[in-house]
């Protein structure tokens, strides 16, 4: 059934397909539709199980901790302040490898206040052990939030599904809402055994990787504890194939699928652009314009930021000539975050000669990345011979003019 | 020889706590707890001293040969998280385990106070224990809301005594109107026992607040745990009494006016005390003993 709904009934919708058995969000703007969605199914009886109304972010999210550790399938959602509430849990319920759908609907964190989009709360939350996924669509929205779950409780880890506050949160879009028979079949209900999971009194130090689903880290001795982050990283290393494999089962069945980094018209293409969001979308159509003109430029959607599809990535660049980063984000002192991964990907293998990485930020705080502005830095990547260490500003910038403000390069 | 008689188990089920201080209060008050608990429980614990004495670090205990789950939560959510997890316990068709978070004054009167709060305006079907040992001692002592006036901790040090009363949690949870809340004492195991029973035959938020003393952080022997305990009852300091839906209060034992310096004296936190000092928390004390009368003289 085709349908004309927001990012954020998407995501609602997405999540109510699911079922999950308890629901608890804590409001905040832009995201507060989805829990007024999921409440309104929750009491028209749509969905089985409970809706809760918390105080805060942080008893958002620990309640979701409880509740997945009792063993039922639990969805959240936030945005922005919300997230950076949450924190200490976010790291809990990787830790505890509890598997935890949170929507997180991007905005930055004040100050200064602003409420619509960039990519700053989730990646400032990058380091948390959660699988972060970075929707372009409304469609794409609703069909994450399902792959999630599935990734989510196969691999006893937390996803994160992200989308552009306001860009996609409050836009509405043609979306196709799969059956509830089909999506049962995708998703069959979280498996957990009945009986409250307790350690073994002899010898439980290796327990946990015995267990299905993968359970509890505080069943470790402190010493324990770089084992428990070794297995973290070893279940982190086996999910971007799962995330594939569960793409390839959802294409399948749904006829649509995003893998976690996507080429588009990149064959050929000498100078390729990498960004996630929303304006992935507007850059399609300039790689698209640029091509006319006869540019050799292509695209690369990076969809899955965590864990970090590095290899993905690397068979997408490595034969390129040159790459252009677009962050929605800054690390303040440092640069884009995107900017340094992709960096750090291929710069670790040796391949003669360096990639040069060009590295933009632009659209903080909502600010439109415009057709225009993808165009000028995909020339400026194409022309300029050797790229900056320093942040490309790709949009207005008010300055004042000292010595800084003569040598940053900005491009509006 | 005086033969004790008490209508609860003789049996024990908690094993020896292996690293609780000497003297320390909460190992009786989880052994207590749990003999009238039963098996069906499961704790969940912020961090603070419980974690640390009880069977650390398999965090688990024993009770009729059957081992109970401890888990771990957050210091400032885990209201939220053992009503999550109740939540998930009844949705998945079991209604009969009892979740119960075991925190302390730092958990509860201070950093989660707002998530407490909010499990109790939920009525969150759960057992709520607050322990006070009246200062952060898993740390080593440093002030909390709870310290009470005079006392001095690691970070009010003389001559900066805390300046302060100490927050007053139960008139806190009585206001949200829960179906039980109650004062407990290890120094009356009896009136402890009764009242962890009447809260596991009630169902919503119950609210247990235990009086810890704490040998290593208030400087008393430690020998004297459980004199300083009755002391605290005895002085009106700590008032044995009980709050049902936020209105009914029933006070469970009448002192027989000990003089306060009695509890204070062999105290090394309150040892710098001039005489005006002591007349002053006594002052507070009587006040605050003449208004729960009053509260509980209400009558419907």
């Amino acid at each position: 059934m085709i349908k004309v709904i927001t990012g954020n009934e998407a995501a609602a919708l997405g999540a109510m397909l699911c079922r999950p058995n308890v629901v608890c969000a804590y409001p905040i703007t832009p995201q507060t539709e989805i829990p007024e969605h999921l409440s309104e199914a929750f009491a028209k009886g749509l969905l089985k199980g409970k809706f809760i109304n918390v105080e805060s972010e942080m008893s958002a999210i620990g309640y979701m901790i409880g509740a997945a550790e009792a063993g039922v399938r639990v969805f959240t959602a936030t945005s922005s302040q919300g997230l950076a509430w949450m924190h200490e849990g976010l790291h809990f319920a990787a830790g505890g490898r509890l598997p935890i759908v949170l929507v997180n609907v991007n905005r930055p964190l004040a100050l200064p206040w602003n409420l619509t989009c960039d990519h700053s709360d989730s990646l400032s939350q990058r380091d948390t052990g959660w699988i972060q996924l970075y929707c372009e669509s409304c469609q794409e929205v609703l069909d994450t939030v399902i792959q999630a779950f599935k990734v989510a409780e196969s691999m006893g880890l937390p996803c994160m599904v992200c989308l552009d506050g306001v860009y996609l949160s409050h836009v509405s879009e043609s979306v196709d809402i799969p059956d509830q028979e089909k999506v049962d079949e995708y998703l069959p209900p979280r498996k957990t055994t009945l009986e409250i999971p307790c350690p073994e009194e002899r010898d439980n130090r290796f327990r946990l990787f015995k267990k299905d689903p993968p359970g509890l880290a505080d069943d470790y001795e402190q010493n324990d504890f770089m084992t428990n982050k070794y297995q973290l990283q070893k279940i982190e290393s086996h999910c971007v194939d799962t995330f594939i494999e569960a793409n390839k089962d959802f294409e399948t069945l749904f006829g649509r699928g995003y893998p976690p980094v996507e080429e588009y018209r990149c064959e050929d293409a000498e100078v390729v652009l990498i960004l996630s969001g929303s304006a992935v979308g507007t850059s399609r159509y300039v790689i698209n314009v640029l091509r006319d003109e006869g540019y050799k430029v292509g695209l690369v959607k990076l969809k899955m930021f965590r864990p970090f599809p590095k290899d993905l990535l690397r068979k997408a660049l490595l034969e390129k000539k040159k790459v252009a980063v677009i962050d929605r984000d800054i690390s303040p002192g440092q640069c884009g975050i995107i900017y340094q991964e992709i960096k750090w990907a291929l710069n670790t293998q040796a391949q003669g000669s360096l990639i040069p990485v060009y590295g933009f930020v632009s659209g903080l705080g909502g600010a439109d990345i415009s057709t225009r502005l993808i165009r000028r830095a995909i020339l400026f990547t194409i022309m300029e011979e050797a790229p900056q260490e320093e942040v490309i500003w790709l949009g207005p910038i008010k300055v004042v003019g000292d010595n800084y403000d003569r040598n940053a390069i900005k491009i509006s | 020889m005086i033969e004790m008689q008490s209508k609860y188990p003789r049996d024990e089920y908690m094993e020896a706590p292996r690293s609780a201080c000497l003297g320390c209060a909460l190992p009786l008050a989880f052994r207590y707890f749990l003999k009238v608990m039963g098996g069906k429980v499961v704790f969940f614990f912020p961090p603070g001293c419980s974690p640390v004495i009880v069977n650390l670090p398999r965090r688990i205990i024993r009770y009729e040969g059957q081992l109970i789950r401890i888990f771990l939560s957050l210091f400032g959510t885990t209201a939220a998280i053992a009503g999550g997890f109740k939540t998930g316990l009844i949705e998945r068709g079991d209604t009969e385990t009892e979740v119960v978070t075991w925190a302390g004054d730092g958990a509860t009167l201070d950093i989660g106070l707002g998530t407490v709060s909010a499990a109790a305006e939920r009525n969150e079907d759960i057992i709520y224990v607050c322990y006070d040992n009246e200062a952060y001692m898993n740390t080593g002592n440093q002030r909390s809301s709870a310290t009470p006036l005079w006392a001095i901790t690691t970070t009010n040090p003389l001559p900066t005594p805390k300046g302060q009363w100490k927050k007053d949690i139960m008139s806190i949870m009585a206001s949200h109107a829960i179906p039980y809340a109650a004062t407990l004492n290890i120094a009356y195991p009896d009136d402890f026992m009764r009242k962890v029973e009447a809260a596991r035959n009630i169902r919503g938020f119950r609210f247990l607040y235990i009086f810890t003393p704490c040998p290593t952080g208030w400087r008393y022997r430690a020998k004297d745990t459980v004199k300083v305990s009755r002391l605290a009852v005895e002085t009106n300091v700590f008032p044995l009494f009980e709050v049902r839906n936020g209105i009914h209060f029933v006070i469970n034992k009448e002192p027989d006016k000990t003089p306060l310096e009695r509890y204070t004296a062999i105290q090394g936190r309150y040892a710098h005390l001039t005489p005006q000092q002591v007349g002053e928390i006594q002052e507070k004390v009587e006040q605050r003993w003449k208004w729960l009368k009053w509260l509980a003289n209400y009558k419907e």
